[in-house]
């Protein structure tokens, strides 16, 4: 069966609007990590996160309560997935390495509800780890869009890498920005998502130019823009379809991969969704953009010669 | 056209049965067991194994199947947590002198794997319960303390040497040694330079004051930092063996840390109270001129201390040390050349080794004890604040006569047997943490949180991978099964490859999996639209297959690789569990490359290949 029927739009028709849908997007998110950051989890900011169940349903109130009986008034306490689970957290002091503070909570927390309480994961993390771990992160990001920018301009042609890195920053910037927009935990499985984003979103972005390399030396004609859009319609089935399974197996975990995973899949979720997007309208656009002619492509050597050993 | 030649299916049918087989051991479901191990003087063996067994069938604690394994260990397995918590009471009551139990989870594998080496994948702490951390070694302090230990030996060796010298002391990151004049300078700095090699000697030009700065050259700051490690690895190790946790992972990271994993171990308290312990050992002589009971009684002689051997009986040492711990370069256990009894080979230092022959040399005859002393820290909540307490111990592990004297390299004998030898060696080799310790990072998840991640990282799987079978299958009909076919096999050659690495699955690594079922079928989505574009400009079906592989070939490749770098700097700054997630995905990667263009083109030959099609089923 086939739904998808070779489609033609003339995407890049409308990349002036696109342009102006993405610099709001770009501004926004720029802005929101600018002004308000990230709600960057413990894995950066050191402290301490206690997860703990309840035989029955907890009443936060009396958790609270517990907690300032003991003498621990800077906790933060929250739902977790179901309504027995509790989440405490507690921010870091100053450079201290408090190691021990989980055990105190726990003790304060018996105290107050005995044989109810089940410790289900300590997290602390001393804030010089935290800080190395946010410097490294940076880091890991950085030279993955660099590692990419220079294979993609090794196989292909600098605009189309300048177009490509510009589609990923995109994704990245975008998917941060939602996080920061809207308050949620950036921890480290986020930051892991968000670099998956931008190998999705790249992968996205190669076959596309792919295809647009290879029409070039098809087509003898042809105007850039219109090879371009021959190319995105071609190769739409192909994005749609592979976007649609991700995001099959993406929701699946989102839904049943329990609450650790929530922000992961989320991330990737909001990554899949703008790396097709960016695809077609910042990768595709940027290197029109910037000029690209067929005269760029034609002097790469062909391709694919691995493909070539294939009976 | 579209045949593979028989070699190239042999191949393809050999990686998929290797992959079958290495897969294997996961289905097998994990027993709890208990691991059980030699205390001291004991050693395991055939009798050990009966002696278990009857213990336990007599306390009515049914064995689903004990073992022997490598390295001196038993095994017993159990059919569920209640009867392995039974058994591990009644070890520890009835055989509690000659056995150290931990509990942990074995696979219940049929003998042919077991002696095929085949095991399943390892579960990340995440997944399985335990406790994480993450240990800072204060290297400033490791510097410090070899600075005062260089102070201590020059102002030996000019004393020994008879130079007169004012002051030597510690100026920040180097030693300033004073002189009253030029000339005992001249000849300190002559003496230092022959003995203390590693200095670095600096002759004051100031000429008021008769001075040599020494400095520790980078070269050997590097040596001292990574000494500090090394010994602070081996002895965590031993004490986290003491533990009693069945398969700790201690390892280095970094410059400065390290990382210890315990699975299954729940006591974070206990684990902490035992890295912090902070010791060191201690050569004296035994003072034989008084009674150590008169000592006990109160009367305890100048130049000697009152100490206790481990069964409680008191001795008197001589208040001098000879030689300390960290002067021991070197242990190891073995036996005694004349008596063929138990003895521990020590190496020492150029200084311990000088000091331990001038001692030696008048004191033949005499016996020598070796003092174990640690710093044993307990923090206790008062008025809500914790209050740290340390508490000193001290023990005499061993006494022996000196039969010659000796210096460098010596043996200590007199030791119970061979097994205590070896703990005694490993105690000497690593009894002192070179360096003070700080937890900076730990993560404990319960027993409970571990299997709540295994069920929901399984469902998660299985139902993307269901909408994605089902789509694929909808979508591609006859082809679409063969990608799903393929896809099986995908996360098959995954889980195979993770256990041949010996790598560990994480939370992570299960979210990698499934984000690679989704990821994996895009190589055969481009090649399907690519045929069914073949098709459609009217191609034949055999050269739309061979055009539809050969073309989306370096697309698919292109695609990968992008990822891969983006997986591979994961890898490379990420930590613990995002390494996990890192591994699994590009495994994923590699693999899918595999199943998705080879694989499914060898199912597609070998169906379609050959034939005379009017259409094809994509």
């Amino acid at each position: 069966m086939r739904v998808i029927k070779l489609p033609h739009f003339n995407f890049l028709s409308q990349r002036r609007k696109a342009m102006v849908f993405s610099a709001v997007l770009m501004v926004v998110s720029l802005l929101s990590l600018a002004v308000q950051g990230l709600n960057l989890g413990l894995d950066f900011t050191g402290g301490t996160l206690i997860e703990i169940s309840y035989k029955e349903s907890a009443d936060l109130g009396e958790v609270r309560a517990a907690l300032t009986q003991g003498g621990f008034v800077n906790v933060m306490v929250q739902q977790f997935g179901t309504p027995r689970d509790v989440l405490l957290r507690i921010p870091p002091e100053g450079d201290v390495n408090d190691n021990e503070l989980s055990q105190r909570v726990l003790k304060a927390l018996n105290a107050a509800a005995p044989d109810q309480v089940e410790l289900r994961r300590v997290e602390f993390v001393g804030p010089q780890v935290g800080k190395e771990l946010a410097d490294q992160s940076g880091l890991a990001v950085l030279f993955s869009l660099i590692g990419i920018l220079f294979y993609v301009a090794l196989r292909f042609e600098w605009r189309f890498s300048v177009g490509a890195v510009a589609a990923t920053m995109h994704d990245a910037i975008v998917v941060m920005g939602v996080f920061s927009v809207f308050r949620l935990d950036f921890d480290l499985t986020v930051l892991a998502a968000v670099l998956t984003v931008i190998g999705y979103s790249l992968n996205d972005t190669i076959v596309v130019f792919d295809r647009v390399r290879e029409n070039f030396r098809k087509m003898r004609k042809g105007a850039v823009v219109e090879i371009m859009d021959q190319s995105v319609n071609e190769t739409m089935s192909r994005t749609i379809i592979t976007a649609g399974t991700v995001l099959l197996v993406v929701v699946a975990l989102y839904l049943f991969g329990g609450a650790t995973l929530q922000g992961f899949s989320l991330a990737l979720i909001i990554g899949v969704v703008f790396g097709t997007y960016s695809t077609i309208y910042v990768a595709t656009a940027a290197a029109v953009v910037l000029g690209v002619s067929r005269a760029d492509l034609l002097k790469v050597p062909k391709e694919g010669a691995g493909a070539d050993s294939l009976p | 056209m579209n045949r593979y030649p028989l070699w190239k299916n042999l191949l393809i049918l050999g990686v998929i049965l290797a992959s079958l087989v290495l897969a294997w051991p996961n289905l097998y479901s994990q027993d709890p067991s208990i691991e059980i191990t030699a205390a001291r003087g004991t050693e395991i063996g055939e009798t050990s194994l009966g002696e278990v067994r009857a213990v336990l069938e007599n306390a009515g604690a049914p064995v689903k199947g004990i073992e022997l394994q490598e390295g001196g260990k038993l095994l017993a397995r159990f059919a569920n947590a209640g009867d392995q918590l039974k058994a591990q009471d009644v070890i520890e009551n009835t055989l509690s002198k000659s056995y150290h139990t931990a509990l942990t989870q074995s696979a219940d594998l049929p003998g042919w794997m077991r002696a095929l080496g085949l095991k399943p994948m390892n579960l990340g702490l995440d997944l399985r319960g335990g406790i994480h951390v993450v240990i800072d070694v204060d290297m400033d302090a490791a510097l410090d303390q070899a600075l005062e230990r260089y102070i201590g030996d020059i102002r030996t060796q000019l004393r020994d040497d008879k130079i007169r010298y004012q002051t030597a002391t510690r100026e920040g990151g180097s030693i300033l040694i004073k002189f009253n004049d030029a000339e005992s300078r001249d000849a300190g700095d002559k003496v230092l330079r022959r003995e203390f090699r590693d200095l670095q000697l600096q002759v004051s030009q100031d000429n008021n004051q008769f001075a040599i700065q020494a400095n520790l050259p980078p070269a050997e700051q590097k040596r001292i930092k990574d000494f500090a490690l090394e010994q602070n690895i081996t002895t965590l190790r031993n004490r986290v063996n003491a533990l009693g946790v069945a398969e700790p992972s201690i390892a280095r990271q970094g410059e400065r840390r390290i990382v210890v994993q315990l699975p299954g171990a729940q006591d974070p308290g206990r684990l902490k109270e035992i890295l912090g312990a902070t010791a060191t050992l201690e050569y004296r002589l035994v003072d034989t001129e008084h009674s150590a009971a008169e000592a006990v009684a109160g009367r305890v002689p100048v130049g000697s201390k009152l100490y206790y051997e481990r069964d409680g009986k008191p001795i008197l040492l001589k208040r001098r040390v000879i030689v300390t711990g960290d002067q021991i370069t070197d242990a190891s256990s073995g036996f005694d050349s004349q008596s063929g009894t138990p003895a521990v080979f020590v190496n020492l230092d150029g200084p311990g080794a000088r000091r331990m022959r001038d001692v030696t040399t008048e004191n033949v005859g005499k016996p020598m004890a070796v003092v174990f002393i640690e710093n044993r820290t307990t923090t206790e909540l008062v008025n809500g604040k914790p209050v740290k307490t340390t508490r000193k111990v001290e023990e005499v592990i061993s006494v022996a006569s000196i039969r010659e004297p000796f210096g460098r390299r010596f043996q200590t004998t007199g030791l119970d047997s061979s097994n205590e030898a070896h703990n005694t060696a490993l105690l000497l080799r690593s009894g002192a943490l070179a360096a003070p310790i700080q937890i900076v990072e730990e993560r404990t998840i319960g027993p409970s949180l571990g299997q709540d991640n295994i069920d929901q990282g399984i469902l998660s799987v299985l139902i993307g991978m269901a909408l994605v079978v089902l789509f694929m299958g909808y979508y591609y009909r006859a082809f679409g099964m063969i990608a799903n076919l393929v896809l099986v096999l995908n996360l098959v050659m995954i889980v195979a490859v993770l256990g041949m690495l010996g790598a560990t699955l994480t939370m992570p690594g299960i979210a990698g999996m499934v984000l690679t079922v989704g990821m994996a079928v895009d190589a055969n989505v481009l090649i399907f639209e690519r045929i069914r574009e073949e098709l459609n400009n009217g191609s034949s079906p055999q050269a739309s297959i061979a055009a539809g592989f050969n073309k989306a070939f370096s697309t698919i490749v292109d695609a990968n690789v992008t990822t891969l770098i983006a997986a591979l700097m994961l890898f490379s700054f990420g930590t613990g569990p995002v390494k996990g997630f890192a591994v699994t995905l590009s495994i994923g990667l590699i693999t899918s490359m595999f199943t998705a263009i080879t694989c499914s083109r060898a199912l597609i030959n070998r169906m379609y290949g050959g034939k005379r099609l009017k259409t094809l089923p994509v």
